[in-house]
This record gives structure tokens, sequence and C-alpha cells, in this order.
């Protein structure tokens, strides 16, 4: 949830998108040749995970335990979307280092388009906020977190997301 | 470092934990923490030095967080520390493997298990049959729910420490958590 602890860290707090508002859809490259398109997701709950930068210590981090917890968010069927700002061959060195297994997408050009969209770009830093979007199975919004810019927010809330949402089927 | 909300340890410490001290000591640190992690080796000679200083007043947990697609051998150097442990050695090799960073490769382990003078068969087997992978798993998802997002992540008397794990930082943080104890 966005909330109002974050504004210290968040000079201008943002205007993310809250739970029950459909989420926007999107098409964004993945690699130079391939792209995905949120509304193909539908069906099965989806994680849409916004940050920063590639190669930050903290995104690193994030993406890295993300990673580490796909067999977790397999078991609830959802499928994970990164999305930075950063171009796609940015993205694809990136997940190569990090052995990333899940679609780390391009909001390269408009830039940050599809984040604002979800209000979840930072225009004071030209990059996206390190904001969480879990999705149902039709593509609303069941739960949303903006972090401090420079805090990885774990994946708890993720989780609980998950189960809250499995146990409303 | 900027803070999120109070992160509480989920699983409370139990003997089910590798637990070096006493659990009535005034202060309890709970770390989550991967073998290959050079920052939990860092951390690893810190903790040295705060527990020579502190003694009988805090006693230490040691909990699996390994991050297995950045560090190839973390997921078997926990299960060798678990495996150790079935024969009574959980500290020691969990000692010599934050002592030796740079090798730890299976047939590295062995030797360590070796030297460590465990039953190796017992010990080869464990570690084929990944007879303690659930284990790793279950610390590894404990520290997931209670908020763990990177190693090494640590708790003093259940609560998040998000401070610098420096030996002054860390070693301030505890003796103030032990006197709230008194």
């Amino acid at each position: 949830m966005s909330s109002d602890k974050n504004e210290q860290e968040t000079p201008n707090p943002t205007k993310a998108l809250w739970p029950g508002a459909p989420a926007p859809n999107f098409a964004l490259h993945t690699t130079p040749d391939q792209s995905v398109s949120l509304s193909e997701l539908r069906g099965a709950p989806a994680i849409l995970a916004f940050y920063p930068a590639d190669w930050s210590p903290v995104c690193g981090d994030q993406m890295v335990l993300y990673n580490e917890l796909l067999p977790e968010f397999r078991r609830f069927h959802a499928n994970l979307l990164g999305i930075s700002v950063d171009g796609v061959w940015c993205h694809l060195a990136f997940a190569k280092d990090r052995k990333l297994r899940f679609p780390s997408l391009s909001d390269f050009e408009p830039k940050g388009a599809v984040a604002r969209t979800y209000g979840a770009y930072r225009q004071q830093d030209g990059v996206c906020e390190r904001a969480l979007f879990v999705l149902n199975p039709e593509g609303i919004i069941h739960w949303s977190y903006v972090s401090p810019i420079g805090v990885n927010p774990g994946a708890d809330g993720i989780l609980s997301a998950l189960e809250d949402l499995s146990a409303k089927k | 470092m900027a803070t999120t909300a109070t992160g509480i340890l989920t699983l409370p410490v139990s003997d089910h934990d590798h637990i070096r001290g006493s659990l009535s000591a005034p202060v309890t640190l709970v770390e989550y923490g991967d073998y290959e992690c050079p920052y939990c080796g860092q951390a690893y000679y810190v903790l040295q030095e705060i527990e020579q200083e502190l003694g009988d007043n805090m006693c230490f947990v040691f909990r699996n967080f390994p991050l297995t697609s950045v560090h190839l051998h973390a997921e078997h150097t926990a299960e060798a520390a678990e495996a150790a442990g079935a024969q009574g050695q959980f500290w020691e090799m969990h000692d010599m493997l934050y002592e030796h960073q740079t090798a730890l490769d299976d047939s590295q382990l062995l030797q360590y298990a070796d030297a460590l003078g465990l039953d190796v068969v017992r010990f080869n087997r464990d570690m084929a049959e990944h007879h303690y992978a659930d284990r790793v798993h279950e610390d590894f998802m404990s520290g997931v729910r209670s908020g763990v997002n990177g190693t090494p992540t640590f708790f003093i008397n259940g609560v998040r420490y998000n401070g610098s794990y420096d030996l002054e930082s860390l070693m301030a943080a505890l003796i103030d958590a032990a006197e709230k104890e008194e």
C-alpha cells in the first residue's frame, strides 16, 4: 500500500494505483525482438515489480530475491514481470549476470510511459519508483506498495497478497 | 540506511534452531545468512568479536538464506552445515565455511567434513540425497516472511536490525537491547 510513512523519503508522494483499479494494459520489449503484453497474462495472478535501475545494489538484491522465489510464486500460478526504464540490451546483460529466470521489461521509449500509467514514475529522477503491484486473474489490482526508493521491500507483501487472492477463489 | 515498517521475526527461536549460547541470555541475535555471501563473511568476524565481548549475555542463532542464483555454492554449503549439525558439529562447519569462503566446492566440503572428524560416509550420503534441503528451505521462507531481503539480515530480540553491522554499531544495538531487558 502506498502509505504516508513514505513521504519523508519520497519528496513527491506517488499516486500509485490502488487496489480495485484495473491494471492499465501495456506491451513492452523484453529482448530486442520479443515483447510481453500484460493482457496475455490474464487468467492468472501477475506480479509487477517496477524498480529504478538495473545494476544498482538494492535493485540487484531485490530481483535476485524474487528470482529465488519463482517456485513460490508459481505455486500460486503467478507470473512475475520486472519493469524499469533501462534499455533491452542493458536488461539482457543484467539478467544474464544475475541468472534471472523471469522477464525484465524495458519501459524505455517513451521513457517511463507505462510506469506513469501506474503512478509509479519518479519525474524528478527519471526512473520508476520501487513499486509493487499484484494483479488478480482478471487484471484488477489486488495489492500495491511503493517502497522508499533505497529500500528493498522484500517479498512478504507479495506472498501475503497472493495467499489472500488464492483464499478468495 | 532508510527503514521500512519494523520487521518482526515471524518464526520464534526454538530448540529447532542452531543456537550458540543460552536462550535465557538477555539478548538473542538471529542472523539470516549465506555462506558464500562476502558481506556475511565480513559480518562473521565482527560477530566473533561481539560474541567474545558479550559472552553469556548474548545468544546467537544462525538461519540459512542461500541466494542460489548469484552464489553457486550457497545451497550445498547450507546443506553441508546442516549435515554436520546432524552429527553435532553445526558450528564447527559454520565457522569452517566462513573461514574458507573462496574454497567451497563439493570436494572441499568433503575435506572439511573429514577434517572435523565427521562420519564422511554419512555426510556424503546426506549431501547426495539433499537430506537437509527442506530444512534449508524452511529457514529461507521463514526469513522471507519476516521481511529478509538480502544477506546478512539480523534480528535482535525478534526485531529486525536495520543499522550497519560494523562492530561499533552492532555492539551498541545489542547492548541497548540487553539493557532494555534488564
